[in-house]
């Protein structure tokens, strides 16, 4: 699936419900499915500090993709986290750089990456695109 | 006292919905709603007299500088400060204890001297003072708490010495509530002759202020805690210390002479007051003064205190709610954790059922890591707010429990 195609899936997805809790309850449903990152990789190094919620994120690249691991301490932090990396893990830096998060602000959760929320959750999609940034400048 | 439907009826955002749910309203601790009569003194200056404080010859200059002027005796009596010349307006509680240590650094503070404080601070009574240090060679000292959240006299005692050049201490923690123990900590510190500095920003609301009974040296709060605009807050200072501080900014009407060569300061409150004034929000804060006055505010006291016990076996009865701060003098503001359920979850699935708390550390991080906890979440409660609302806290709650179970 494209980058596109998966985004368009999350929105479908979660326009089958109207009410906010259901949302939430998917989001947390989503949480629980995030793939576990190394217990090594919960250190410092990965961790990207909100005043609300942690977040831990781990890049592994292989020379034409990244996979990205992630985990945060708050559930709903955690299921965002998981739709972040539903869309952007296993793709190449070009493809992570290029992209639009347009999903995010569909499916009613703009305030999640506000600046202002420091959730950790801003800074993580930031630092998804460093990452690409910086392997693409190594491959060069 | 008035009835409560009439209070909530006076602060037309209480009436509003979000989500489509009646708003409950917990966050009072971060800022205040305000009433109608504050809103039409701000709306009224705009209309009808603005001009600006100071300079004008001409009428509507004339008209706001005397309400601006009303607005400092307004605040002057509200507190009992003994002049209105130690009444000085500032942004609100951060721009006067920046200002403060800024001047105090300046005037007394030498390298190896020492400034107090307690655990329990906010950031913008911690911050300044270590700039200030950093700036002069100095030191902060610290004052525990207890496990209830409540400072440790007999370690103030302790710290204070020879080297102590200010104490600077909150009223009542933003964090967990507590009320400190003002007039043994200024009694203490004026018996070495050490000045005293109260951050008012979470008590001046909640009861009253007597400063010429409570005799601290400075006393600092924010208009928009107390039901009145933002941008607007009081520093107030013993006459005696503000005329030998030096300005913490300089510009326009605080000088009385200037050349390139010199200048002489205006003086006292207008030595500290430089530039344009927010004149509209000093009128606005002062009908927010006149509106608690209206209540009472021992009534006020009386029934957030109501509130807190109401919240207090509300939540208490809730096995798995864990309480920070459990101090018998508190603020109407509780503190707590759901255990095993990360205060921002828990903040968000309270925000959809229309209830406002504050989750995070709550610019206390010192006090959070005295308890080894990365953040509560704060229901802060004032006289507008109902036990009906509690209780829809409480359920708001159970539902977040079974979310997260």
């Amino acid at each position: 699936m494209t980058i596109k195609e998966v985004q368009d899936n999350i929105i479908e997805e979660f326009s089958l419900f109207d009410d906010w809790m259901d949302k939430y309850n998917l989001l947390i449903d989503l949480g629980k499915e995030l793939p576990v990152i190394d217990p090594k990789f919960k250190v410092k190094d990965f961790l990207i500090e909100g005043c609300q919620s942690k977040v831990w994120l781990h890049p592994d690249y292989d020379g034409k993709q990244i996979t990205f691991t992630a985990d945060s301490d708050a559930i709903i932090t955690r299921g965002i986290v998981a739709l972040l990396i539903k869309v952007l893990s296993n793709r190449s830096p070009d493809e992570i750089i290029a992209t639009d998060l347009y999903f995010i602000d569909k499916i009613g959760l703009r305030q999640n990456l506000s600046p202002t929320r420091s959730n950790g959750l801003l800074s993580m999609v930031r630092q998804m695109k460093l990452y690409a940034m910086a392997y693409n400048a190594k491959n060069k | 006292m008035k009835d409560i439907s009439e209070i909530r009826a006076d602060f037309p955002i209480l009436g509003r919905k979000v989500y489509g749910k009646p708003l409950v309203y917990f966050d009072n601790g971060a800022t205040t709603q305000k009433p109608q009569c504050v809103l039409d003194a701000v709306d009224e200056v705009y209309r009808t007299y603005n001009g600006n404080i100071h300079r004008g010859v001409h009428y509507l200059s004339d008209m706001s500088s005397e309400a601006y002027e009303n607005a400092r005796e307004n605040v002057r009596s509200f507190l009992n400060a003994e002049k209105r010349e130690e009444v000085i307006f500032t942004s609100g509680t951060t721009g006067s204890i920046n200002g403060i240590a800024f001047s105090f650094g300046e005037r007394y503070i030498n390298s190896g001297d020492e400034i107090i404080l307690t655990c329990l601070e906010h950031h913008a009574n911690i911050v300044p003072w270590q700039m200030m240090c950093e700036r002069k060679g100095a030191s902060l000292k610290v004052i525990p708490v207890n496990d209830n959240g409540e400072i440790i006299l007999e370690e103030y005692y302790k710290l204070l010495s020879v080297r102590t050049k200010l104490v600077s201490v909150t009223q009542a923690s933003n964090a967990l509530g507590t009320v400190l123990p003002l007039k043994e900590i200024i009694s203490a510190a004026h018996s070495q002759n050490v000045p005293v500095l109260i951050d008012g920003a979470q008590g001046i609301q909640h009861g009253i202020v007597d400063l010429q009974t409570m005799d601290c040296d400075f006393y600092v709060f924010s208009g928009h805690k107390i039901y009145g605009p933002n941008g607007i807050g009081i520093l107030y200072g013993k006459e005696k210390w503000l005329t030998e501080l030096p300005p913490f900014q300089g510009g326009g009407d605080m000088v009385d002479k200037v050349t390139f060569e010199k200048i002489t300061y205006n003086e006292l409150p207008f030595k500290f007051e430089a530039g344009t004034m927010n004149y509209p929000a000093a009128i606005g804060l002062a009908s927010a003064l006149d509106y608690v006055s209206s209540i009472g505010r021992e009534d006020i006291a009386k029934r957030e205190k109501e509130l807190l016990a109401y919240a207090n076996e509300r939540l208490s009865a809730i096995k798995e709610v864990i309480i920070f701060g459990k101090s018998d003098k508190k603020i109407s503001t509780i503190s707590f954790h759901i255990k095993d359920i990360h205060q921002y979850d828990t903040g968000m699935i309270l925000d959809k059922m229309g209830i406002a708390v504050r989750t995070g550390t709550h610019c206390a991080q010192p006090i959070m890591d005295r308890y080894g906890i990365d953040g509560t979440v704060r229901a802060s409660m004032c006289f507008y707010n109902t036990k009906e609302e509690i209780d829809i806290l409480a359920e708001g709650i159970e539902k977040v429990k079974s979310m997260f179970a």
